[in-house]
């Protein structure tokens, strides 16, 4: 998960950094439409976003 | 130069939105993580923040976490710091609760759906029969129209119920039954209050009874007239002011007010309304940072102080 082409955690397929996108923001994968969020960019890092919660809303 | 902190349980469409126009105004703003934070509930704000900053350095934190627990609690313990937040407390924890808008909206006369409370399954039923089918139930607590249930005779209200009370945590056992409403052409209005005046708006159309566009309700612009700006304006203050979006419902006897949302979504109404609601965000922010923000409600006489429940 530290490398500069970070795999899916669910799917393992590479995901390519979005143009425009920043830190913890959440993106999907191109390939298994898993939600991922946006660790860092530099090095572009990934994870699985967290899980809606039941006080999730605005 | 003005430190600004940005609360965030993560970053929506909104939160880029907000740091684009942070970013046109000079301002970065320390991205702050809910899940980071740990305070010392014993001493006091000169400890320090995730960013590495003492909380004190800080003229201004806006709250948009998505974790409304997360968000309501660290509004109180930086207010009680005394720490400069958007939204504050009072607003956070008024709005974040449906029986407590409805009743700070009651205190300040403004018009809404009927509602009433209950804590069993027995007298919640008499509750919804006194205000009539159809009826809906909502959680105090809960957001984009999760767990929403219209109930249009009695063996729906208590199965409903049944569920709620067997299946659900204490939360759910506290029962909110609001008037239904007919929605003028299947649509209602989402309004945006920002620093004392209601600076957009937008018609949520469906053919669902639930308009949320987080459940697919379509955006259009709807035009703030000075009753819907009035009435919008009345409401925010009712429950606080600061950062707001309402949800008003039009009917044959005029506008009311359902909901005030205290960390609101805007993504899909920029574009309608051609407002940019993030620089009207960014903007009172910003004065809220310099100066409290205390110019931002005029005096305001409420003309009716009645309480309707």
């Amino acid at each position: 998960m530290t490398s500069t082409t970070p795999t899916c955690p669910t799917c393992d397929a590479t995901v390519p950094m979005p143009a425009g996108v920043v830190a913890h923001e959440l993106i999907t994968c191109p390939d298994c439409g898993t939600e991922l969020e946006v660790l860092s960019l530099s090095p572009f890092t990934l994870d699985l976003a967290p899980e809606v919660e039941e006080d999730w809303g605005e | 130069m003005m430190r600004v902190g940005l609360l965030i349980t993560h970053v929506r469409p909104e939160e880029k939105l907000l740091l684009a126009e942070f970013a046109a105004c000079g301002v970065t703003p320390d991205v702050i993580l809910d899940r980071d934070l740990a305070f010392d509930l014993t001493a006091g704000p000169e400890q320090l923040a995730p960013s590495g900053h003492p909380w004190t350095a800080y003229d201004v934190i806006l709250e948009r976490c998505v974790s409304t627990s997360r968000g309501t609690y660290a509004l109180a313990i930086l207010n009680a710091w005394g720490i400069r937040t958007v939204n504050n407390y009072q607003t956070a924890t008024t709005c974040g609760d449906k029986l407590l808008t409805t009743l700070a909206l009651a205190r300040a006369g403004i018009a809404q759906p009927r509602a009433m409370a209950a804590f069993t399954e027995e007298t919640s039923v008499q509750a919804i029969e006194e205000i009539g089918y159809p009826a809906v139930l909502k959680p105090v607590t809960g957001s984009w129209g999760r767990l929403l249930a219209r109930v249009n005779d009695r063996d729906a209200a208590e199965s409903v119920l049944e569920h709620r009370f067997t299946l659900g945590d204490w939360t759910q056992h506290t029962v909110y039954a609001q008037e239904f409403v007919e929605k003028t052409g299947g649509r209602d209005i989402r309004a945006f209050v920002i620093g004392g005046q209601t600076v957009c708006a937008i018609y949520r159309t469906s053919p669902h009874w639930i308009t949320n566009t987080a459940k697919g309700g379509v955006a259009s612009n709807c035009p703030v007239t000075s009753e819907l700006n009035d009435l919008c304006v009345r409401a925010a203050h009712a429950v606080g002011g600061g950062v707001l979006a309402l949800d008003v419902f039009e009917s044959e006897h005029g506008l009311s007010v359902n909901e005030v949302n205290h960390t609101m979504e805007f993504r899909n109404s920029s574009a309608p309304t051609g407002v940019n609601i993030a620089g009207a965000v960014v903007s009172y922010v910003m004065s809220v940072g310099q100066d409290g923000g205390r110019h931002e409600w005029p005096p305001y006489t409420v003309d009716t102080v009645e309480v309707v429940l």
